[in-house]
């Protein structure tokens, strides 16, 4: 085989990504998106963390390199056969591909709130998600936020380090969009007051300490340890929220006019499926296994087969674009044969 | 009202957003820097008088945002501001104590 096709399944963040770098390095990537339009969770987000980038822009420079790649929409993979030095796949538009290399970047998938029946998500009419907050900043209507809010909550770690809901990960992000999100809503009703119910605060990354003073310092959020044990619906539709202040001992209450649920990352529900087509194997947290989570997060144990981005473990942003740069170089490598 | 020689017992529940917080408020303007408490504990883990008087200043910002009254812990304060050398966060406990205690004698 001596085509220079390199097939990537997903076109967000990471398969673009990969996808640009492959380009650069010359080969001809395909890349399969299963829903209408590139860019996955990312065309769905409105601003990033910690520059308060427009998800827009990243969207528009990741996309501004891929002249030269095909790119195959509402498509999936059929099926995939090994051959002696490749692979041939056969997509659900009935395109054959043969290649010598995959690229797996299928990303995640958003925790379905509403499985948090104690939530109220779906129920009561002033529930909304991370998502559907993202998807109101960026332009779109929802009835379920009132005009003026006067109190807002956020409840951190929703489907995340859950073994009850299956999973237990941390999704690493949603501590961070919590309070990204309750500055931008303090922006926007600079009136109102918010509350944060948290585990943990797990603020890892560059700059995300400096957001969370400055949610304290110059927002004035208000942060409360404890996680949200039930929410009921008062009879004037306000919500009323129910945690223990695990730092005083004392149980709390709060009657809010919104409630915004941090859904957080788990893996496709196709995981398994789509392991099994690539003879691969998935990890004891549902996600696709790397040959090791240290040095070869990128590869799986089959040759030819590679990761990048969220397949693998819950990632940020950051780290999925310095993945797909990696899979792209590992890719090339392993086609020119330097290994 | 017939006394049946038992009552109900008291919600000890919070209301986040009835609780009355005019004294919080009042201190945080003299001392903004409350605002960024992260109750760490710290403070209480190195206070001197703590482990006798039941003095803890992250208590006492605690306390301050659920709207209860403070001014006991107050008189087993020393000054002597090894909690304001231990913050993590770089707030004055000492002075905010200070502040606290003028906000009382002003009542």
């Amino acid at each position: 085989m001596d085509n220079k096709k390199i097939l990537i399944i997903g076109g967000g963040p990471a398969g673009l990504e990969a996808a640009r770098q492959l380009l650069r390095l010359g080969w001809e990537p395909v890349i399969v998106e299963k829903t209408e339009q590139i860019g996955g969770h990312l065309s769905r987000w409105y601003k990033l963390f910690p520059d308060m980038m427009p998800a827009s822009e990243l969207l528009e420079q990741l996309t501004a390199g891929l002249e030269g790649a095909k790119v195959y929409l509402k498509t999936r993979v059929a099926y995939m056969n090994r051959l002696k030095d490749g692979y041939s796949i056969m997509l659900s538009n009935g395109t054959g591909i043969q290649c010598r290399a995959v690229l797996i970047a299928s990303g995640f998938s958003l925790f379905d709130a509403s499985k948090k029946e104690e939530y109220g998500y779906g129920v009561y009419d002033r529930v909304i998600t991370n998502a559907d907050l993202e998807a109101w900043f960026a332009g779109a209507s929802d009835s379920r936020i009132p005009e003026h809010p006067r109190r807002i909550a956020f409840v951190h770690c929703v489907g995340s380090r859950d073994l009850k809901a299956g999973n237990s990960q941390c999704s690493k992000v949603c501590c961070m969009t919590a309070i990204k999100q309750a500055i931008e809503m303090k922006e926007r009703f600079p009136d109102s007051g918010i509350w944060c119910f948290y585990m943990d605060l797990r603020l890892f990354g560059k700059k995300y300490e400096d957001f969370y003073i400055n949610a304290q310092k110059d927002y004035g959020v208000h942060f409360v340890r404890g996680r949200v044990s039930e929410v009921s619906e008062a009879i004037d539709g306000s919500l009323v929220v129910k945690a223990e202040d695990t730092l005083a001992g004392t149980p709390v209450k709060l009657n809010a006019d919104l409630l915004v649920l941090m859904a957080g990352m788990l893996c496709n529900a196709d995981t398994a499926t789509l392991a099994r087509m690539v003879r691969s194997e998935v990890d004891s947290d549902g996600f696709l296994r790397s040959r090791d989570n240290i040095y070869r997060i990128n590869e799986s144990r089959r040759p030819g087969v590679f990761y990048a981005g969220a397949c693998t473990g819950t990632k940020t942003i950051p780290e999925t674009m310095a993945e797909a740069r990696a899979a792209a170089l590992d890719i090339h490598n392993y086609l020119c044969g330097n290994d | 009202m017939i006394d049946f020689g038992f009552g109900l017992a008291r919600s000890s529940a919070v209301e986040l957003d009835k609780v009355d917080l005019s004294l919080y408020k009042e201190l945080e303007r003299l001392e903004p820097g409350i605002r960024k408490c992260i109750a760490c504990g710290s403070c209480s883990a190195t206070c001197t008088a703590g482990p006798w008087s039941g003095m803890s200043v992250r208590k006492l910002i605690l306390n301050l945002q659920r709207g209860k009254d403070v001014s006991g812990m107050l008189s087993a304060c020393m000054l002597c501001g090894k909690c304001s050398i231990v913050c993590p966060r770089g707030i004055n406990t000492r002075q905010l104590i200070l502040s606290l205690c003028r906000i009382y004698d002003n009542k």
